[in-house]
């Protein structure tokens, strides 16, 4: 059955379609009066406001490495990361810790452990799978650089962003 | 009007006429006879008939070579194939120009106001010319019938053309 | 001959060149910088927003918003010159490259064109501030704008592709609908103040009165106030014509960007897109200055004197002519200012038209009203004379 949609009967002063643009414009000039006086709230202006302070503990920012309370790496270049990280961000070359060193029990360690941030997606998952709790996605977010050299993430800019963390694995820790 | 300025906009109306008919393309024909007319404006302004020059650009280059533009865009004509050159209807055509150019001279040599010199730009400073009062009060006092003849003339045309429109509607 | 070489000629050509020069460099172009910018500032107050507020002077971060959150980005219209300059000038393989080439030119030039006529002023040290004061410059006006036309269709032909054909399509047919309303609009001043020639029309408000302000000269009358009501609907239908004849909102079909991408600039990058959007600004300057001239006063403002020192406050005379001359150019701009603002006041309110409609405005009311205004007009004038 055809159902015939009602027309509403416009009225004299909505024909001629003025008044309304009047009334139209009387809105804008009220958001814009509003604006100037600063009574309207309006978005953070980025680089001078942030919201760090406001920022969750579950952040995931820039993926970090982190020393342990005796100053030893935790990383143990298990490459578990380098395997699991879906864009393949993460380069490690592993080298063996040196019989005389204080942490010779652990065996291993990464020689150079670089993180391309260009292709970091930041999806924690090598924070998730890293057995040792070496890796952690930290609350940095705003990651630039000028070269594609400056956006590889190094060792040492890595414990720098990372710094120590105090963990729940001990089993490396020397026996009391 | 200076003759140097008379020369350059009358060489540039005539080279745009000839261009006009020479073009293959139909929109740079078009084109060219936006270009022909506005030489013709800076000639009447030359003639300080401004309104007249005026009345020129705002009615045929405003109006009515928009119009043809837009048909010729519209039926999207494409540029003409050259084709063999008819030489009778060459000759033809040049004989017609001929006889006109030939006719005008003679008319020209008969009337005395063709030969006084062109009245300067320069001289009718400080005494205003209104060309609109002139052309008003001569439309409509010395004029007023044939004005009011093509009036209802035009109004029998617009009439038609509706008419003619609303009967292919149904 | 003998005037060509003339003092008297040199001094014509000398101060109409320096007439040129500060209207088309000095005043124009960088009035058409800053109302992109005003569009864009005005926008994002409009919408709730702050709008550019970065590009300061210097050119840096640091800007002006430290010290006002309102005039930060005053730098914006230099970056938006620099980065259309820089960026790169791509033509199209498929395009008719002439025309493709002269059409920005031919969108730009006319409404530059049109400000030859517009007297921005009163007199300075006795030269009169209007560049060509012809009598017929109403009409110049209309007939100059009728030919930047040219430069959208070209536009849109020689772009051969069919989305700038269908905005030079629109654009064309909605200009010439408008102008035969626009023209019609002003005939009831033109009858009013009994000439075409603008610096006239000015005069004639000095005397008795702005058309829109009847009482400014401080006289009453019963004929003025009966001539307000023509002379009322004429301001609002010449108003709307202007809309559509510069395309602006609620009439941009020609660039709709919902259905059109960008009209007939859609294939146009760099400085010749820069150079339709300079023409579109010029030209919306061009009719605000001639909403001015005919309805506003023109550069007049009740009581000051013209730049000869002359009429006004009496006691304001001593003041020697040559400021009140600027004070003169000061106010027409201003004015000229104050209607862009609402140019783009009511572009941020209204949405866009149909193109039905749209005809149906131009075609159906706005020239009937018009028409009929006129002979409301002259049977007035007829009447109170």
């Amino acid at each position: 059955m055809a159902y015939v949609v009602p027309r509403p009967n416009l009225t004299w002063k909505e024909k001629i379609y003025l008044p309304s643009i009047v009334a139209g414009l009387a809105i804008t000039i009220k958001h814009l009066k509003r604006m100037l006086k600063g009574e309207t709230k309006v978005v953070m202006q980025y680089p001078e406001e942030k919201w760090d302070a406001h920022m969750p503990e579950h952040y995931r920012g820039a993926p970090t490495l982190v020393k342990d309370e005796h100053d030893r790496e935790r990383c143990v270049a298990c490459q578990l990361c380098e395997f699991i990280c879906p864009p393949r961000a993460i380069t490690i070359t592993p080298e063996e810790i040196p019989a005389e060193s204080k942490f010779a029990k652990v065996e291993k360690r990464p020689k150079e452990f670089e993180i391309d941030m260009i292709r970091c997606i930041y999806c924690g998952l090598c924070e998730e799978v890293c057995p040792e709790q070496a890796i952690f996605l930290r609350k940095d977010y705003a990651i630039t650089g000028t070269t594609r050299a400056e956006m590889k993430h190094d060792k040492a800019k890595l414990y720098e962003l990372g710094g120590v963390m105090k963990g729940l694995v001990h089993k490396w820790n020397p026996k009391k | 009007m200076s003759p140097i300025l008379f020369y350059l906009f009358a060489a540039l109306t005539v080279c745009f006429g000839i261009a006009v008919v020479a073009n293959r393309n139909p929109v740079a024909s078009a084109l060219c006879l936006v270009v022909s007319f506005l030489g013709l404006a800076a000639l009447f302004v030359g003639l300080d008939a401004y309104f007249i020059a005026v009345i020129q650009v705002l009615v045929y280059a405003g109006a009515v070579m928009v119009l043809f533009l837009f048909i010729i865009m519209l039926l999207d004509l494409k540029a003409e194939t050259r084709r063999k050159p008819n030489l009778p209807a060459y000759v033809g055509g040049g004989l017609v120009a001929l006889a006109f150019i030939a006719q005008l001279w003679l008319v020209l040599e008969r009337y005395s106001a063709a030969h006084q010199p062109f009245p300067t730009m320069w001289a009718s400073e400080g005494k205003s010319i209104d060309d609109v009062t002139n052309v008003g009060t001569t439309l409509f006092s010395v004029h007023n019938l044939p004005f009011q003849v093509i009036g209802v003339l035009i109004l029998v045309a617009t009439i038609g053309v509706v008419v003619l429109s609303k009967r292919e509607l149904k | 001959m003998d005037y060509l070489y003339s003092t008297d000629f040199l001094f014509l050509v000398g101060t109409s060149l320096a007439k040129t020069i500060f209207l088309i460099f000095l005043v124009v172009l960088p009035m058409v910088s800053y109302t992109v910018y005003a569009e864009r500032r005005v926008s994002a107050l409009i919408q709730d927003r702050v709008g550019p507020n970065r590009t300061g002077f210097p050119l840096s971060l640091i800007g002006g918003k430290d010290w006002s959150p309102f005039l930060g980005g005053l730098g914006q219209p230099i970056a938006d010159a620099v980065k259309f300059l820089l960026k790169e000038d791509f033509v199209p393989a498929h395009v008719n490259k002439f025309y493709f080439w002269i059409a920005p030119t031919l969108s730009m030039m006319p409404a530059i064109v049109t400000l030859a006529v517009i007297p921005f002023g009163s007199t300075i040290l006795g030269v009169p501030m209007v560049v060509a004061n012809i009598n017929v410059g109403v009409l110049f006006m209309f007939a100059i704008s009728s030919v930047s036309v040219y430069g959208i269709v070209l536009a849109g032909w020689s772009s051969n592709s069919k989305y700038p054909f269908l905005g030079g399509i629109r654009s064309t047919s909605q200009m010439i609908s408008y102008e035969l309303g626009m023209g019609l609009s002003a005939v009831p001043v033109l009858l009013i103040a009994g000439s075409t020639s603008l610096p006239q029309i000015v005069e004639y408000q000095i005397h008795n009165g702005w058309m829109m302000l009847p009482y400014s000269n401080g006289h009453l009358g019963w004929g003025k106030t009966l001539l307000w009501i023509p002379i009322i609907i004429s301001f609002v239908t010449f108003t709307i014509s202007m809309f559509a004849e510069t395309n602006r909102l609620p009439f941009d079909l020609p660039e709709s960007e919902t259905e059109l991408v960008a009209g007939y600039h859609t294939e146009y990058s760099s400085m010749k897109f820069a150079l339709f959007f300079l023409g579109e600004y010029t030209a919306m300057i061009a009719g605000s200055a001639l909403i001015v001239v005919l309805y506003l006063g023109g550069y007049h403002v009740p009581g000051i004197p013209n730049g000869d020192a002359q009429g006004g406050i009496p006691i304001l005379r001593h003041v020697p002519g040559l400021i009140w001359g600027i004070v003169n150019i000061t106010a027409f701009f201003a004015k000229v200012a104050a209607l862009l603002f609402v140019f783009i006041w009511v572009r941020w309110t209204l949405p866009r038209f149909r193109y039905d409609q749209l005809m149906k405005l131009g075609w159906l009311y706005i020239f009937e009203i018009a028409l009929v205004n006129i002979f409301l007009t002259a049977g007035i004038l007829a009447c109170t004379h």
